[in-house]
Parts: structure tokens; sequence; C-alpha cells
């Protein structure tokens, strides 16, 4: 579903990604750790056409990203506040992101319906705009936003940060449920190893902008990373 | 620490990502002051010797209108004056006094070109006035007391800038004032005056403006150190949400999704309301040039320059800022599944739409003659066919976020439109000028209005080519555009 070919990315010359090759098959529940400054999320952000890489390209469904637009029809995506339209009611963000794809109210809610446990009653008929929710409440909206319309490929970065322990179980069996579906390619970045290893069948691990790790999750991939990443790793 | 804020400020500047557009704009604004450096430095002069010849008193003239002059000057700096903004939060914690932030911001404030300027005029016509013998001793009773007037008005601007109801009061009572003393009912400015004359006559009068604009700075500090906190000045205000449907929208098909939205942004967010509260002002802003006000302008071919204003308010103040509206969710509308041109056509049938109304609320100006109407509908014609386009060209090019919300700041700078705006509003004024000078000096005024209105009814068939031109702008300048809207969040 998504190839990366020798994708670079340099800022005045000091490289802050530089990927060979990797290949995501479509169904694959997909999660990318790494530090800070492990380049997480200028990857995402040149997935998403959002800055232009120094070499190489990124193929999504068949499309290069930065050549044609089609990529935008099958792919939802939630990096930050800057997904969401601060003056807009949660509602209205939902129907106004299901009109964008072609989906009508009656779609929207039936979807949101779902959600209820997760929302926990703090955003739905709330009557507030979103730039006045709390972060975990802005977050809930923009993850959710990107399930309407059911896309092939869901892009949602730290999506576990700034989210309450309760909603952070709940989110884990939302993105489980997402990685079941044979049809969705989900893509998520975390700091937190335990959560990722539970929702993603594969894990790559990026450090300074290159691919160190990339494993087929197994009962022992949660060791295994902790102690690549406490800096105690034995081969 | 004044120098570290300096410092701050220098590099807020330079390492701005509009930084070129700023430096070209800088310039520009250095030669408008000039301009007006000089002009002021010309009436402190000129003015004088002027009064004298036409037979009036000087000082006694000036003192009479000089309330007027405040007025002007006070709504002059509410519109242009830029409030100081200083990047507050993060400095809270730092180990200094509050009260030097606030004193640094209104520090800088008096130092603004809005107060200067006046000495320019002031300072030449106290010296005349003492070569020609007046007392020395009233005169610097006077200037000082003016000069005091001058920084009293730039406090209250501090104020104003979160009162815009404020404002249209003042300068609503002015206007009334000013038509009842030109018609012979009642003249404020025999007390007014006779207050300036004072400030001659007993020089220690001078104290009570003084004493005032202390005052004033006072309050003004005051006001400012206590808002320094998070849930305060500096907090956000929350309202309850309204929600609208706005079905009715759905007849603009498939472009509707953005012009509900647009709708929503206009009508939620402090800036954008602005901005149409501007778009009623400029309706008024004919009268200075119909209403024979000021003589320069009663030149045939700047009745196409007011009529291009008063029906273009909303175009320049909203059009001009097309797609930075959006700059809060510009990532967000760059992965969306967007047809660039519903979004455009969204945009581009708001300013027409505006422009429209405008051009009906305009026509009590018939009042004035049918010329003048004719200006206004053909200068309308001209706004949505030509510069409508041409304004949201040049919006593409405009990589300045808007903080729409504008309360993150306590000294917030509210004013959607500035000098910046003006400066790159002016060509598209000056073409239906010369288009309609063409027509007038050749054939007469009628082919003046049908060359503007023939060139604004062509610009519709350029639509689709200007809006692919848009496009492929947005398209080129996206990632250059992402970066610099980044800078708001």
């Amino acid at each position: 579903m998504i190839e990366i070919h020798n994708l670079s990315k340099k800022y005045n010359g000091v490289s802050v990604l530089n990927l060979e090759r990797i290949s995501i098959p479509k169904g694959q529940a997909f999660g990318l750790v790494g530090n800070n400054g492990a380049g997480k999320t200028t990857l995402f952000s040149s997935l998403l056409d959002l800055i232009q890489p120094t070499t190489g390209y990124i193929k999504n469904g068949g499309y290069e990203v930065n050549k044609s637009e089609e990529w935008k029809t099958h792919t939802a995506s939630f990096i930050d506040e800057s997904f969401l339209i601060g003056y807009l009611t949660p509602e209205e963000y939902f129907y106004f992101i299901g009109d964008l794809r072609g989906q009508n109210k009656a779609d929207v809610d039936a979807l949101l319906a779902g959600f209820e446990d997760f929302f926990n009653d703090e955003i739905i008929g709330k009557r507030k705009y979103l730039r006045d929710l709390s972060k975990g409440n802005q977050k809930k909206v923009g993850i959710v936003a990107t399930l309407i319309g059911t896309p092939d490929v869901i892009i949602l970065d730290e999506p576990f940060a700034n989210l309450d322990p309760t909603t952070q179980i709940r989110l884990k069996g939302i993105i489980k449920k997402l990685a079941t579906d044979k049809n969705i390619t989900v893509l998520v970045s975390s700091h937190d190893l335990q959560h990722v290893t539970e929702v993603c069948e594969r894990i790559v691990v990026l450090e300074k902008g290159e691919q160190v790790k990339d494993i087929m999750t197994s009962p022992e991939t949660l060791k295994e990373l902790e102690s690549y990443f406490s800096g105690e790793e034995v081969i | 620490m004044i120098k570290r804020f300096l410092n701050l400020e220098w590099k807020a500047f330079f390492r701005s990502a509009s930084f070129k557009v700023n430096v070209f704009l800088k310039i520009l604004m250095g030669l408008g002051a000039l301009y007006f450096i000089f002009v002021f430095a010309g009436l402190g002069i000129g003015l004088y010797f002027g009064l004298e010849k036409s037979g009036y008193e000087p000082l006694v003239t000036l003192n009479k209108f000089l309330i007027y002059y405040f007025v002007a000057d006070l709504i002059a700096r509410y519109f242009f004056q830029k409030m100081p903004v200083v990047n507050i939060k993060p400095m809270l914690l730092m180990p200094f006094k509050k009260s030097k932030i606030v004193n640094f911001a209104l520090g800088k404030t008096a130092l603004s070109f809005f107060n200067i300027i006046h000495a320019f005029f002031f300072i030449p016509f106290s010296i005349i006035l003492l070569t020609q013998g007046f007392s020395p001793l009233g005169v610097i009773g006077w200037h000082l007391g003016i000069m005091a007037l001058i920084y009293m008005n730039n406090f209250i601007n501090v104020f104003l800038n979160d009162e815009t109801v404020f404002v249209v009061l003042f300068g609503a009572v002015f206007v009334i004032l000013g038509g009842l003393q030109y018609y012979g009912y009642f003249d404020i400015t025999t007390y007014t005056g006779a207050f300036f004359q004072g400030l001659y006559e007993m020089p220690w009068l001078a104290i009570i403006p003084i004493l005032v604009v202390v005052g004033v700075a006072y309050y003004a500090f005051t006001y400012f150190l206590k808002r320094l906190y998070l849930d305060a000045g500096l907090s956000k205000k929350t309202k309850t949400a309204t929600t609208e449907n706005m079905e009715w929208l759905d007849r603009f098909g498939k472009g509707s999704t953005f012009l509900k939205n647009d709708l929503k942004l206009i009508l939620r967010n402090k800036r954008s309301k602005t901005t149409v509260f501007l778009s009623v002002l400029f309706l008024f802003y004919g009268l200075l040039f119909f209403g024979d006000a000021i003589e320069v302008y009663s030149g045939p071919f700047w009745r196409m320059f007011a009529a291009v204003f008063v029906t273009g308010g909303f175009l320049f103040s909203f059009g001009q800022f097309v797609p930075s509206w959006d700059s809060a969710y510009y990532p967000l509308m760059m992965t969306q599944n967007i047809r660039y041109k519903e979004y455009l056509r969204s945009k581009w049938l708001l300013v027409v739409i505006a422009t429209g109304i405008s051009s009906i609320l305009a026509i009590p100006y018939v009042y004035f003659g049918w010329e003048v109407l004719a200006a206004i509908f053909v200068g309308a014609i001209f706004n949505m066919g030509v510069n409508a386009h041409l304004v949201l060209l040049g919006g593409a090019y405009i990589k300045t976020p808007i903080d729409l919300t504008s309360g993150k700041k306590a000294f917030g700078d509210k004013s959607a439109f500035n000098i910046k705006t003006l400066l790159i509003s002016m060509p598209k004024m000056l073409g239906p000028m010369a288009l309609y000078a063409i027509g007038h000096f050749t054939l007469g005024p009628v082919s003046g209005f049908a060359l503007v209105a023939i060139a604004g009814l062509a610009g519709f068939a350029f639509r689709d080519k200007v809006f692919n031109m848009i496009i492929k702008i947005y398209k080129k300048e996206k990632y250059k555009t992402l970066q610099a809207y980044k800078q708001n969040n």
C-alpha cells in the first residue's frame, strides 16, 4: 500500500531522515517508534506531502504523493491540532470532514454512535467550540474524525499522548480493531513501547533519521525494544 | 533588561517567515512616514502665515479646530497604530517583575511614530508663535498641554483596541457634532476652543492635561498588570457555542461545504468580525469624496477611486487574506480531498456577495447626484469582475498566519486592516481610476463609466483562468506556506 524509496530529508545540510526502502503492505498495522528527533513526524509529514523530501519519493496506493493528489481520497490522518478547525463544534467538524469524504449526516451520526464510550460524554452536545476543549478531548475528536468514510490508510502521530488512562485503553481497543481489518492500513507512532507493541503487527525503530530495527511483533518484542532503548542491548 | 526585550523584538522581525515582504513593506512605510513628516512640518511652518494672510487670528483659529484634530488622531491611531505585541506568556515565569513587561510594552507605544509625527507640526508652529511676539510662557504652557493631550490619545488607544464599540460611538458623536456645527445649530468648538486658548492665556492650566495623562498612563499600567494572569487578560474567553445548520446554503452546490464553513469563520472569530465591521465603515468613506469635504478629491477620477473603496471594503480586508484565514488548520486542508477550485469559488462567492450588498447599501449616495451612484455601481462591477480575482491572486502570496481568536496576547493586535493591506490594495484602485480618466477626458463621463464597466464584465470571463493561476500558485507555494503558517502554532 505504501512504498518508501530512498527517502531523505536534509535541513541546511543536516540529515534528519534517510530511509532506503520501507514497504507497508495493505492491511498492516505499522508502528513507528524512536526518541525525539528520530524523524517520526518528518516521515509522516512527507507521507502526507506536507514537507518536500530532499531525495526519493513515497507512493501511497500507487500514487506518488507529491505528484498526484489521488491518495487524499483514501487516506486520513491526524498529526496535531492544526488538523482541527477551532471555531467549529465537534459535531460540525465531523460533518465537515464527512462532507469532504462524501458522507452525509446520517452516515457520520451512525459512525459517532459507536464511539459514545470513547467520548465519555465530554464531546457531543456540549455546545463548545473545538478551540475551547482540553487537549485530550481535542485529540479524541481528531482521531475519530480520521475514521469517517472508511479510509484505506489511517495515519496517527502520537495518538496516545495527552490522553487519560481510560481513554488510552479504549483507544488501544479501537486501533486493534482497525488492525484486524485486512483492508485498513494503520500507521501509528508512539513513545509508549507497551502500547505500540500491543496494537501493531510490525514495528520500525528510527534513530536520528535512520531505520535501526524492523520487527514483526512477537511476545518478545517489548523486551527487545526496552533493552534497545535503555542502551543495554545484547545480541 | 530593556535590551533583552529589544533583542527579542529584533529576532522576531528578522526570523519571521514573511521577512522579505516585511522589509519591502517597511521601506514603503518609511517613505510614507517621510511624506507625512514633510506634510506635517510644512503645515507647522506654513499654517501660521497662511491663516494670517486669509485674515484669521492664527492661534485662536487653530485652537478652535484642535478638538477635531485630536479626534481624527484618535481614530487614525485606532486603525493604524499597532499595539506592541510582546510574547508575554513565556515571560511570566522569568525572574523579573511583571511591571517591567508592562512598562516595556507601554513604553514602546510612547515612542510610536503616531506620537512623534505631531511634534513636526507643533514644534515649528510654537517656534513661529514665539518669533511673532506671543508670550513665551503662554506658548510653552500651550505646547506642553497639547503634547500631553497627544500622549493621552496614545494611552486611550491602548484601551480602545479592545472595544470597537467605543470607537464607533466616539466617531458617530463627532460626526454629529461636526454636522451640527456645519449647519450652525450647536458649536462645540466654542467650549473646547476656549479651553485650548486658555492653555495659552493661563499657562499654569497645562497642569491639568499633564495630570490627566499621568493618570491615564498609570491606569493603563495597572490595567495591564492586573491582566497578566493566565486566567485573566491572557485567557481565552469561552463562549457557549451556537450551532447553525445553514442548510439554505446547500443550493450553492458542492461548494456549499466551504461556504458554510467560511460563514462560521466570519461569525465566530473576533478578527474576522472586525473585518465585516470595517467594510461597513468603508461605506461611509465616500462622504469624504462626494461631499466635497476635501477639495483635492473633487477631481472626476477620484469619484472612481471612492466608488471602488465604498463597495470594496470586505473585498480588500477579507479577500486579501485568502488563504491565510485558514492558516490555523492549513495542514488539514492540504491532506483532505479538497478541490481547490471549490475552495476558491466559495471565497470568491463570499466576496462577490459582500460587494453586492455593499453596493445596495450605498444607494443613498444618489443624494449626491446620479453620477455618484453610477460610479458606485460601476465600481462594484469592477470589484466583482476584476478586483475579486486580483485580491485572491495577491492573497496567494501573503503568508502571514492569522490568529483568528487574537485572545492569546493581552496586547493583541486586532486590527484587520493595517497599513500593509492598504499598500497592497493601492494598485486595485488605480486601475479603474485610469480607465475612467481615459473615458472621461476623451468622450465624457458616460464613456468613462462604460469603460470601467466593460473592464469589469470582461473580468468575469477570465475567472476560471485566474482560478487556475491561483491554484498553480497554491500548489507551488504549498510547502513554503505550510512552513510560514506554522509560526502561529
